[in-house]
């Protein structure tokens, strides 16, 4: 029988883990529920991020929290170039999927081509840096990414309900044809949400720099779960994203803690496919 | 006496037999190249391990074209990238032996891959030298030649000799707790080392096994710091150990002891938590492992091409030995029999033994296993270097207690 100190840790785990798996969903969410973009090249770009923040880092010494700064926009305006292929190009939804599946691949040879396939790992003064709640432990990177994922969250869902942006938005992807008639300018939107989707990539990869050794492959890593976190939140929902990423991580994190380790993966898929037999509409 | 003209005449000769010599000794290799096929995870997460294999061979390829090549011909690596999947690996290689139509095999990296190719060589009784297969109860194909050389029952020796070093301290350790992942030669081990650990009398405190790809340690580490062993067998692969300890120290615990099994060398020696750690190996560049055939000449060009290729830890170790080992028993069986035909090298490998980089090799047991070679390493100033058994122990160290 497991010790409550060890659930209540594997449940502390779980939720950072969750955050991250947020954090990394909140783009992808958006960019397939708004602009009916599958954006696989998502994940490239975090991970491209993460070798950024580690290249500044390591070579010029720059703080994570500077490199970031550099980042974001940097992203911002490379998720507008990428949308600006994909206009000129008029990849739908389906076709999304294979352009961008080719993108990651191009991005990951490049990452390889560049940094190696040798792994990577961005050390740090904070890197294991914990905070203690009476018997457990809080790391504090891992803690960061998680406020940084539900502050986001919460912002977009603003943003995105409360701002005329946001509402222009919710409403071309509801319907277009209405929206464009009430003076909706929905292509200007697209890209504007293109390179805030890229920009949030930018912000995943900074902490995925400081918190996880860099593999080129580690972008197919992180895919499938992401892909459960996204549909379980429900498409361009970013609460709903951030409380699926929860969800997911501390399903999985229990199951390590009280099963075994082994088991972990299936738990998303699991979760996923339960909660689709509940609500069939869910994509 | 001889006459002037004479003297003249024997020294031209003598010139001429001079020259004659040098130029045989440096002859460039001529005439259609010998074509050597083989894969390696060049992308995948097996990939940065990989990578060390594909230095060591082509070092070994330039180095031997630089002399003679094989029978005076050039030698031609075809390498083709198995993406780190043994489904690949199998394609691949039918392509090398039916489409390419290369002369001779090397093995792919690791266990899944070597045992996919296995069976294409077999089909076509090509000879295959590989490097780094883990689970030698199933090469049964009996003209594969390993130069990972763990013997017949590594899953019973690499414990016993783990476990051995670890008797011999001031502390040995009373209590064992083994995580592992799931990949086939990591899991046969370490479930070998679960058993060998029971047989000593030692308890086994816990015994987990995770998939390969975990991304989450914070529950594992939990876990093991839950279970507070005396001793932690990591069954790692690549970064496994790294992301592990650091998960642990997050929680404040660091394990008194910890062995891995398979980890990448260079971020687990250069970690601030892996100092102490344990692995196991069959070289490391310190005495007297500079003294086996190829060390001197081989170690310098591998550190020197791994430092360009941002390699964190660029040094020889059992991953790039084994492969200069692979390349070495290559070369002495096509040398030694001045032939390229599989079944008369095949014959040769089997009942010779050839000193290599990592020692002598030979195949005469059970399934072409000799001798197990392996030794137990720790992680001291930075830097792996032999600690048991003692008399490989690098000059002046020993098995540093926590």
């Amino acid at each position: 029988m497991p010790s409550l100190t060890l659930l209540g840790q594997a449940v502390v785990s779980g939720l950072l883990a969750g955050g991250i798996y947020g954090l990394l969903a909140l783009g992808l969410s958006l960019s397939w529920g708004l602009l009916r973009l599958v954006n696989l090249a998502h994940f490239a770009l975090a991970l491209l991020g993460a070798y950024l923040t580690y290249q500044v880092g390591t070579a010029f010494g720059m703080p994570p929290w500077l490199a970031a700064l550099a980042i974001v926009p940097a992203f911002f305006l490379l998720g507008m170039a990428f949308h600006a292929v994909f206009t000129y190009f008029r990849v739908t939804e389906l076709t999304s999927l294979l352009v961008t599946f080719g993108v990651t691949v191009i991005l990951e040879s490049l990452i390889q081509w560049f940094w190696t396939a040798d792994y990577r790992r961005y050390e740090t003064a904070y890197a294991t840096a914990s905070t203690r709640v009476g018997p457990l432990f809080v790391p504090t990177l891992e803690m960061l990414a998680c406020l940084t994922a539900a502050g986001l969250a919460v912002a977009t869902w603003a943003w995105l309900r409360f701002t005329y942006v946001g509402k222009a938005l919710r409403a071309s992807a509801e319907d277009p044809a209405i929206a464009a008639a009430f003076g909706v300018n929905h292509r200007a939107q697209a890209f504007l949400l293109s390179g805030v989707s890229a920009a949030y990539a930018g912000i995943a990869g900074a902490f995925i720099a400081l918190i996880s050794t860099l593999a080129p492959s580690q972008i197919w890593a992180w895919i499938g779960v992401v892909f459960a976190v996204v549909i379980i939140g429900g498409l361009a929902n970013p609460i709903g994203a951030l409380l699926a990423g929860l969800l997911i991580g501390v399903s999985e994190s229990l199951t390590m803690a009280v099963v075994t380790p082994a088991w972990a993966p299936l738990v998303s898929f699991s979760v996923l496919i339960v909660i689709l037999i509940a609500r069939p509409g869910r994509v | 006496m001889l006459a002037p003209w004479q003297i003249g005449l024997r020294g031209a000769l003598a010139w001429l037999l001079i020259v004659a010599f040098a130029a045989t000794a440096v002859a460039a290799p001529s005439g259609q190249p010998i074509r050597i096929g083989s894969t390696l995870a060049l992308t995948g997460p097996l990939a940065p391990t990989a990578l060390l294999h594909k230095i060591a061979g082509e070092i070994y390829i330039e180095e031997l074209n630089k002399a003679n090549g094989l029978l005076g011909r050039p030698v031609e690596w075809v390498l083709l990238d198995d993406q780190s999947k043994p489904d690949v690996t199998r394609s691949l290689y039918e392509k090398l032996v039916t489409v390419d139509k290369v002369d001779l095999l090397m093995g792919p990296y690791a266990t899944s891959g070597i045992l996919a190719a296995m069976g294409v060589a077999q089909r076509y009784q090509k000879v295959f030298i590989h490097h780094s297969f883990g689970m030698p109860h199933l090469a049964k194909y009996d003209m594969h030649f390993p130069t990972a050389a763990f013997g017949f029952e590594p899953n019973v020796t690499l414990p016993t000799t783990v476990f051995n070093a670890l008797a011999a301290t001031s502390q040995p350790p009373k209590t064992v707790a083994i995580l592992t992942s799931k990949f086939p030669s990591a899991q046969f081990q370490s479930n070998g080392a679960r058993e060998v650990a029971e047989k000593r009398g030692l308890k086994v405190v816990l015994y987990l096994e995770y998939e390969f790809g975990t991304r989450d340690w914070g529950a594992l580490a939990a876990r093991v710091k839950d279970a507070k062993p005396d001793f932690l067998w990591v069954g790692a692969l690549g970064l496994d150990g790294n992301q592990l300890l650091e998960a642990m120290k997050k929680l404040d615990y660091a394990p008194p002891r910890h062995f891995h099994l398979f980890p990448a060398p260079g971020p687990l020696a250069l970690a601030p938590d892996g100092k102490l750690a344990l692995s196991s190996t069959v070289f490391e560049e310190h005495p007297p492992f500079m003294t086996n055939p190829g060390a001197v000449r081989l170690v310098p060009l591998f550190v020197e091409r791994a430092t360009k290729a941002n390699v964190p830890y660029p040094h020889v170790d059992t991953q790039a030995a084994g492969s200069f080992a692979a390349w070495q028993l290559l070369e002495a069986a096509v040398t030694a029999t001045k032939s390229l035909d599989d079944k008369v090298l095949g014959q040769w490998l089997r009942t010779n033994r050839v000193p290599t980089i990592i020692g002598t090799l030979r195949f005469d047991g059970k399934n072409n296993y000799g001798d197990d070679l392996f030794k137990v390493k720790q992680v001291q100033d930075g830097k792996w270097v032999v600690v048991w058994p003692k008399e490989f122990a690098a000059p002046g160290t020993r098995l540093l207690p926590p």
